[in-house]
This record gives C-alpha cells, structure tokens and sequence, in this order.
C-alpha cells in the first residue's frame, strides 16, 4: 500500500523533477550513476510519513505532499537581494561562505581571507574526481533525495593543528519562491585544530521554498570544535536537513541548533563517537509559532568507550506549533564506561500548542552511565504575578521567563559574540509573538 | 483625598467569602499595621491591592489616588505606585536580579511616561542602596532570589522599594522566617523609606516587627473584616492578650 502511495503521488512528482534537474547536476558520468541509484532509492520510498518510526511525528507526506522544483541558478537580482539578506545575518568578525539557492557564490564569500586557514571546494568541483560525498550510509529517503539532486555546498578542510581566527558561517539564502534548493557540504576538521562552524539559514524575499540540506562533518583526535546551526527560514519554509558527524579521540564538540522559523522542519543529526576519551555537548532550541512544526532528532551513537554526550533541549511552542524532540543514544556492547545523558524541557504557551519528546537509549554494554528526562508545561502563574506586580506589561514578563527557560541551552555558547547574535535571534521571535 | 480607599470590599476565592466588607483609609505620610489571627484576610487583602489574579470582588472598591485599582492590571498598579513586599518572595532562575531590576523600573517609568534611567545612574543608585542594606555585588549578578537566604529575600524586596520609590508599600508578613538580626536589618531598610510622601502597610502576626517598624496606626482584623483600630499601644495590648477576645467579637 505505502510503495503504491510513494509512485503515484509524490514518486511521480519527483521522477519528473529528476528527469528535468539531470542535465545541469554536477559531476561525472560516474557521480550521474550514484545520483540516478540514489534517485531510485527515493522513488521507491517517497516522502517519510507516520508509519515509519523516525518520522513518526514528522509525516511529511501530510505536511509537505509534494517536493518543488529545483531553483533555477540565481540571477544578478537574486544574488542582490542575497547580499543584503546577507549583510543582515552575517554574524561579525566570520568568514562568510553563501550558497544562494542551492548554489555557492564566490562574490558574497570571503574566499581569500580563508584561504590562508583553511582549504575550499565547492561540491561541484568535488564532484569531478568522484561521488564520495554523495554516498552516506542512510536508507533515509530525505538524504537519498538529497544525493540525487544536490547542486552545490561546500568542501572545507581545516588542516591538522589549524586553530582557526575567525569562525566560519556558511549562509544557505533562499532567493527563489516556489523552488527547492538542495545542498551538501562537507567539513573535515584535522587532528589538533581549533574550529567554529555556524550554519545560517535565511530568506533573501523568498516566501514559500524547500530547503534539502545535508552536512558530513569528520572531526580528528584532540580537535575542539563548536558547530552552530540557525534556522531561520521563511514561514512558509521547508527545511529538512541531515548532519552525519563522525567524532574521533579526545574531542571537544559543542554542537547548538535554534529553530526560529520555517512551517516545517527537521534536523537530524547522526553523531559517532570512532574515538575514545571525547566529549559531546548537543544543546538546541525550538522557538515554534502559528502552525509551525520544529524536529530535532539526534542519534548519538557510542561505537568505544570512555566518551561522555549531554543533550540540553527547549522547546517553546506557542499557538498551534508543534514541536518534536526524537533523541537517541546508542552504547555499543564496547562502550563501557560510556556517560551519555539528556534532558528535554517544553515550555507551552497556549492550549493548542504540542510538544513530542521521545527519547531512546539503546544500551549493550554493562557499565556505563546513561539518563533521560524531559518536562512540558506552561510558564509558572507566580512568576509572571512577580514580575508583573513589578511594574512589567504580560507580554514583557513572557518574554523574561521565556528568554531565562531558553538561556539555559544558549549558554553553553562559549564565544561571546556569538552568543549575542543567537539571543538576538530569540529576541527578534519573541517580538513577532502575535 | 486619601491615598488609598478601600470601601466595603467583599472578596471570594472560589465559592468562600474571605473578605465580608472591610473599610480602610490610609494618607500619605501615615505607617498603618494590619493584625491579626492566621486566616482573618490579611494577605488577601494585601494581594487583592496588588492585584493577584484568583480572588474575586463581589462588592466595594479600592481607590488609589482617587482612581479605581480594581479596574488596573498588575503592572499598571505598580507603575501607579503601589508596591508589594511579598511574604514569600519567589526565585527567577536564568533572570539576573541586576537586569530584573532594570527592566521593571524602565518599564514602570515608560508607562508613567518618563524617560529610561541612564545605566550609570541606575548602578549608582543601586550601588548606594544595596550597600546600605548589606546586599553584597555578586548577588546582583545572580538570578533573582536564587539561592538567597530568607534574610536576603526580604532585604531584595527593601531594595526593589527604594529603587521603584512607590508611594504605598504594603509588606506582607515581612518578619516570616527571618531571624532578630535579618529582621532588624530589613527594617533599618524600610524606616529609611519612610516619609511624608510615602504610605506603609505593615501586615503581620506578631507585635515583634512593630517594635522595629513603628506604626501610626494599628488594625485588628478578624474574620474578613477591621474589628478595631487604634494607636500603636493596641498592639502592645494584643501582645498582652491574644486574638481570641477579637474572634469572639466578629
């Protein structure tokens, strides 16, 4: 019944869209074998719905129904309107690499002050030597879609011992209406170096767009890294991205992910512990609106031992929002003395608002120390009396207690610049609540 | 005209009357002690004024200034003036008390329409006033209220009074779990606030506190309603007493 639903619906929708993207996708006749398997893949399964259990709460098929074309190459009006979208979001002192509907533009990033720190390709030039970044090991029919039609992203390689000076923010900008974009990128950080990689997401006047974005991020020993992703996607927005991220000895990650915009979306992310002695920090926050429905999804997987994961969620979900939060930990019948632990906390702030938590710990060896918890309720009647008998207008005294509940997970953000960018963002949804 | 009226005021919470038509008139200038017995109303009363959502009033008013509060919403009374010290003070985790302090006084001040405290006057100001009250820096830099002692929450509560400079403070059992030293401490506090302009309404249990703050006047309330009034010497005689005389009578 699913695969006569997937071929006749959204399948077919797709078969054309590959059959009329296929000439201008990038890479060799070899990479066009790979993206046509990837194609199949895709058009055998369809669009994730509720039955399968990963996506059980986030049915795109209902959601979504069908996948919009691949953006055409932007034009100088695109890329205008991009430079200032740009310009808006660019976080101060980062080295900028912009794709523009799905495609990288050299004139809105700083190629050459990279240069020095860091190696850069984009996906396209990648792609002429072979299809290695195409191939992930997922049967998951969003990131087989995402290989099949994939235009551009970006290559980064930070050599070992490398402590980059500045941080890098890659800024995905949807220019096209009614058009997906559909990126992959791939960020190799060597042994010992030092890196800050920020992911945006962001409109340049586009209103209703998809965005299929996946990210393959391999981390040597001894490396300190902070990745942030910031979606901040137009209302109307899809965005459904994927990170597969393979951490090796003695790492420090600090990963943080914010949901500020987009009707639907969903991260998930497929972290790896290859290396013992590492230490995980996964923190991330919905702020979801109006009909908005915001997924995060991790799975942290202790392949050895000795390593430790912590993962901090909030979810303030206003109107009729939907907020879902999928965690799971895997201990691998190696990984003694694993530390893997997580708390999710939803904070509703109406009758109608939703908050899905489902946490899963998948534990085979004996000694090790895993947890989850996870609360959902409304802000406390006693603090907004408190605040408000102070003098503070309701909606003020909100946006307080919702900032503090928030605060907790945009802490962790070590780099003060940064940090303030991310609360400004929380700050900007906070004045948009109706 | 007097600065707070509160005339024949009927109070439920839920199906029970917890009020039944209690009269109170308090002048600018004047320190007024409200006593008596555990459950006479005496913090309803208090949170009624400051506008607590959950009571409802059935009968009288409350004017302030000759306006009616009940008609205000909470954060429109404080702006007018009207201050209450809570008797448990709550704890604000991931609020520091230095940008709690600052967000409601701008706020109180915009909606008076004045303009927004300069950041070095507000510090300064604060400075002075947290220093005179033993408030030590680094608790301003914490969440509001959080980890404080009993001590430390009351002495917050003196300091949000002097910083928002109301022109009626109503303490709601400000000796509750405080000890001599902690009480004699936020008391100093308070008396320094005292002046012409200003109103107090000290609710409390015990005669205790009104030997540190001493009132003009003193209200015995039993069973929802003001059953006497008088000097400060009627709480000397309550502490002579007790209550029970007062039950009888209402």
């Amino acid at each position: 019944m699913n695969v006569a639903v997937a071929k006749t619906g959204n399948g077919r929708a797709v078969s054309d869209l590959f059959a009329s993207a296929e000439g201008r996708l990038p890479g060799s006749p070899a990479v066009a074998a790979v993206r046509r398997e990837a194609f199949e893949t895709y058009e055998r399964l369809g669009l994730p719905h509720r039955r399968i259990e990963e996506w059980k709460y986030t049915d795109l098929r209902a959601l979504v129904g069908e996948v919009l074309p691949l953006a055409a190459a932007p034009d100088a009006a695109a890329l205008k309107r991009a430079a200032e979208a740009v310009k808006a979001h660019a976080i101060a002192g980062a080295r900028k690499l912009v794709l523009v509907d799905g495609v990288f533009a050299a004139d809105l990033s700083d190629v050459k002050a990279l240069a020095s720190e860091a190696s850069l390709k984009t996906l396209r030039e990648s792609l002429d030597k072979d299809a290695g970044l195409l191939r992930t090991a997922s049967t998951d029919a969003v990131i087989a879609l995402n290989a099949a039609l994939a235009t551009d992203g970006v290559a980064l390689s930070i050599a070992d011992g490398t402590q980059l000076t500045a941080p890098i923010q890659i800024i995905h900008v949807a220019a096209a209406a009614s058009a997906s974009a559909v990126t992959r990128s791939q960020v190799v950080v060597g042994k010992g170096a030092r890196a800050t990689i920020i992911e945006s997401f962001v409109a340049a006047g586009a209103k209703t767009y998809q965005v299929n974005d996946a990210v393959i991020v391999s981390i040597g020993d001894n490396a300190d890294v902070a990745h942030i992703r910031l979606m901040d996607d137009a209302p109307d927005a899809m965005n459904v991205s994927s990170h597969f991220v393979t951490v090796g000895a003695n790492v420090k990650l600090n990963f943080f992910n914010m949901t500020t915009g987009a009707a639907v979306s969903r991260l998930q992310g497929f972290i790896t512990f290859s290396g013992e002695g590492s230490e995980l920090a996964a923190n991330g926050v919905n702020l979801l609106q109006k009909t908005e429905h915001g997924d995060t999804t991790l799975v942290v997987d202790h392949a050895v031992p000795n390593c430790v994961s912590r993962e901090t969620f909030r979810a303030v979900v206003d109107d009729r929002a939907h907020s879902v939060f999928q965690g799971r930990i895997i201990v691998r019948p190696d990984a003694q003395k694993t530390d893997g632990k997580m708390m999710t906390r939803a904070l509703l702030l109406s009758d109608e608002a939703e908050a899905d938590n489902k946490p899963e710990l998948e534990i085979f060896a004996d000694d090790v120390s895993c947890g989850h918890g996870a609360t959902a309720g409304a802000l406390d009647d006693s603090l907004l009396f408190y605040l408000k008998a102070r003098g503070l207008p309701e909606k003020q005294a909100q946006a307080l207690l919702i900032q503090a509940f928030v605060g907790e997970a945009i802490e962790q953000i070590a780099d003060d610049t940064l940090r303030e960018h991310v609360i400004g963002i929380a700050e900007r949804w906070l004045e948009r609540r109706s | 005209m007097p600065l707070l009226e509160v005339k024949d005021l009927k109070v439920r919470v839920e199906e029970r009357e917890i009020l039944h038509g209690l009269t109170l008139t308090v002048n600018e200038g004047e320190v007024h002690a409200i006593m008596g017995p555990n459950g006479s109303g005496k913090s309803t009363l208090s949170h009624v004024i400051a506008g607590k959502p959950g009571y409802e009033v059935t009968d009288g008013q409350i004017l302030f200034k000759g306006e009616d509060l009940l008609e205000m919403d909470p954060d429109e009374r404080a702006a007018k003036g009207v201050f209450l010290a809570f008797q448990y003070p709550v704890e604000i985790p991931g609020v520091a008390t230095m940008t709690f302090l600052r967000t409601a006084l701008n706020a109180q001040r915009k909606a008076r329409g004045e303009s927004e405290y300069s950041t070095p006057d507000f510090l300064k100001k604060v400075r002075e006033v947290s220093k005179s009250l033993n408030i030590p820096q680094d608790m301003l830099k914490r969440g509001v209220n959080v980890g404080f002692s009993g001590g430390e929450k009351k002495r917050n509560e003196v300091l949000q009074m002097a910083l928002f400079e109301p022109s009626l403070c109503i303490l709601d059992e400000m000796d509750s779990g405080l000890d001599i030293d902690a009480l004699r401490i936020a008391a100093d506090g308070v008396n320094a606030l005292r002046s012409p302009k200003r109103a107090m309404v000290v609710i409390t249990h015990y005669q205790r506190l009104l030997n540190y703050i001493v009132p003009d006047f003193v209200h015995v309330m039993s069973k929802g309603r003001v059953v006497k009034s008088g000097g400060k010497d009627l709480a000397l005689e309550l502490e002579a007493s007790g209550y029970a005389q007062f039950e009888d009578a209402a």
